[in-house]
């Protein structure tokens, strides 16, 4: 299986879900004329990130009349869509909808909601409770949300559903300017480091797209990139600046990994889980 | 020093697009900068100017009697190697009209006055050429308060805001800012021979270090007395944050009903934008 990927680093202007789809259809059809057949938008960029009270505002159902139009867009090219879900009982997702030929393939509902230093996520949304991979037109995959990817065990789980692809989306803030030759962020360090990490032990690809632009003074720092499963960054888009990053994805790569690095067929799943029950039923024995 | 070095093609870069964006995206092109002949003005004129471009920065220069030669030729020769648009107001007719009516005042009282009539002209020259007023004060002094709450605290953006005096300087260097600006002894010249390190009783090294443990790094007084901090110094920095906390805050609004601003009424600046 042989297919491009683009990630749009764009810059979406905060609660201005108007404006935001005018990025969305202009950033679509670029894609479309470079040939791109699975185009990755970052975390909330159909909203913007620091939403506060405006997440019922620009919350979006998965029949919405923008939903409805991205769908009929992704007959063009699949899409991963970052967005606020509304859900029938009225909760709020930070989300992002895989959507394919026309349907919307799967959501994956971000999992861990940053509630620490500048994040205040949890206030405003609801915590997904599923990570699941899904079957597409390029392969099995499985999307993570930002804070999802820092908890290993997110992957973990996407891997041992047979995800050749990881889709990881963000609107990562960029905080430690660190000394140094290359201009570069300590939490860029600390993403690219992880994402090598998790393609080489996971040995899937990984997409990552994360967005651009300012926030009331906060800067995100773009550098989206595909990583191989080899752990080698085979696309990387630059820092601060708006951009459509392109790599094109042979599956093959995935295979040639595990034929040599063949740690998903040896994985003990059974052992993982055992020892999940063990430390739960220790850890949780006087909540029950 | 450890902590305290940044990476300055990055914070440039940075602070250039914080400026462009944050300006433009609020409907306006133009900047307005209250340039002293110190080392922070200059770095934001100097990243302003780079931002937006120099036609679309406006220097303003407002000197009391008792300000330094050497302040004005600094501030002048900022706005010479820019090229931007710059303007001379004299504060002393009305400093001294006020004054002559509470002819006791203090020091404080005259140079906080000073500080906010400065901040009425450099708003006043905000509305006529439709320009943001770009902000001047840098990390050390908002913790430590060493600033006029509503004069030169006051702005629209604050490019600089996050940055230790100290790393300022690193960032001055970088930007190519006169060297004699960034070596001189940083002072609010509000009145002869003050000296910002003199007022103080520490210098910017001393304590930017201390804030950079105690604040960014978080470390409790046994962590800073073991790295070697003076425990009494380190309890008058603490002191000294907490009690100009209020500097750093919207005005306290009794809470009456269910969506109070601020409280329970919660946007981001960049609501739409």
């Amino acid at each position: 299986m042989e297919f491009k990927v683009g990630l749009a680093q764009i810059n979406p202007t905060l609660g201005n879900l108007e404006r935001n789809v005018g990025v969305y259809r202009r950033t679509i059809a670029d894609a479309h004329a470079k040939g791109v057949n699975l185009l990755v938008f970052p975390e909330l960029s159909l909203t913007g990130y620091f939403l506060r009270d405006m997440v019922p505002e620009v919350a979006q159902r998965l029949d919405s009349p923008v939903m409805t139009e991205l769908a009929a867009l992704s007959r063009q090219v699949s899409l991963v869509v970052g967005f606020v879900e509304e859900t029938d009982d009225y909760r709020f997702y930070n989300s992002a909808a895989y959507l394919e030929d026309g349907q919307v393939k799967h959501v994956h509902r971000k999992v861990y909601l940053p509630m620490y230093g500048m994040f205040d996520e949890q206030r405003y949304f609801a915590s997904g409770d599923k990570v699941r991979a899904f079957d597409t037109k390029f392969g099995r995959m499985g999307i993570l949300i930002c804070e999802d990817c820092w908890h290993l065990a997110c992957g973990y789980v996407l891997a041992n559903d047979g995800a050749d692809c990881i889709v990881a989306i963000s609107s990562s803030p960029g905080r430690g300017p660190t000394p140094g030759h290359a201009p570069k962020l300590k939490t860029a360090e600390t993403w690219e480091r992880l994402n090598r990490i998790c393609a080489s032990f996971y040995t899937t690809f990984i997409f990552y797209a994360n967005r651009v632009g300012y926030e009331d003074g906060i800067n995100f720092w773009g550098g989206s990139e595909v990583v191989a499963p080899s752990g080698e960054t085979v696309a990387k888009g630059d820092y601060l600046t708006e951009s459509l990053v392109t790599a094109d994805v042979d599956s093959n790569l995935v295979r040639l990994e595990r034929v040599s690095s063949p740690l998903l067929r040896d994985e003990d799943i059974h052992l993982t889980i055992a020892e999940l029950k063990r430390i739960r039923d220790e850890r949780f024995r006087d909540q029950y | 020093m450890s902590g305290l070095e940044i990476n300055t093609d990055l914070v440039r870069k940075i602070l250039v697009g914080f400026i462009a964006n944050e300006t433009r995206k609020v409907g306006f092109e133009r900047g307005v900068v209250a340039v002293s002949g110190g080392v922070d003005s200059a770095v934001v004129a100097y990243l302003a100017t780079e931002a937006l471009g120099p036609q679309s920065v406006m220097a303003i220069w407002m000197p009391y009697k008792t300000s330094s030669a050497e302040s004005e030729r600094d501030a002048k020769e900022v706005i010479g190697h820019l090229g931007i648009g710059s303007l001379t107001v004299d504060i002393s007719p009305m400093v001294d009209a006020y004054f002559r009516e509470f002819p006791d005042a203090s020091k404080m009282r005259r140079a906080n006055k000073m500080a906010r009539e400065r901040m009425t002209i450099a708003y006043d020259h905000s509305a006529r050429l439709n320009a943001l007023v770009i902000g001047t004060s840098n990390k050390t002094e908002l913790l430590l308060g060493y600033g006029t709450l509503y004069g030169d605290m006051a702005s629209a953006i604050n490019p600089i805001g996050d940055l230790y005096k100290t790393q300022l300087r690193q960032l001055a260097r970088a930007i190519g800012v006169p060297k004699q600006i960034i070596e001189k002894d940083p002072t609010a010249d509000l009145w002869p021979g003050q000296t910002d390190e003199g007022e103080l009783g520490f210098t910017y090294a001393e304590v930017d270090r201390l804030l950079y443990h105690m604040v960014d790094e978080r470390h409790t007084d046994a962590e800073l007395a073991a790295a070697g901090f003076d425990p009494k110094f380190v309890a008058r920095i603490r002191q000294m944050i907490q009690r100009s906390h209020f500097k750093r805050m919207l005005p306290v609004i009794a809470k009456i009903s269910e969506r109070t601003i601020d409280r329970d009424f919660r946007y981001a600046r960049d609501w739409g934008r």
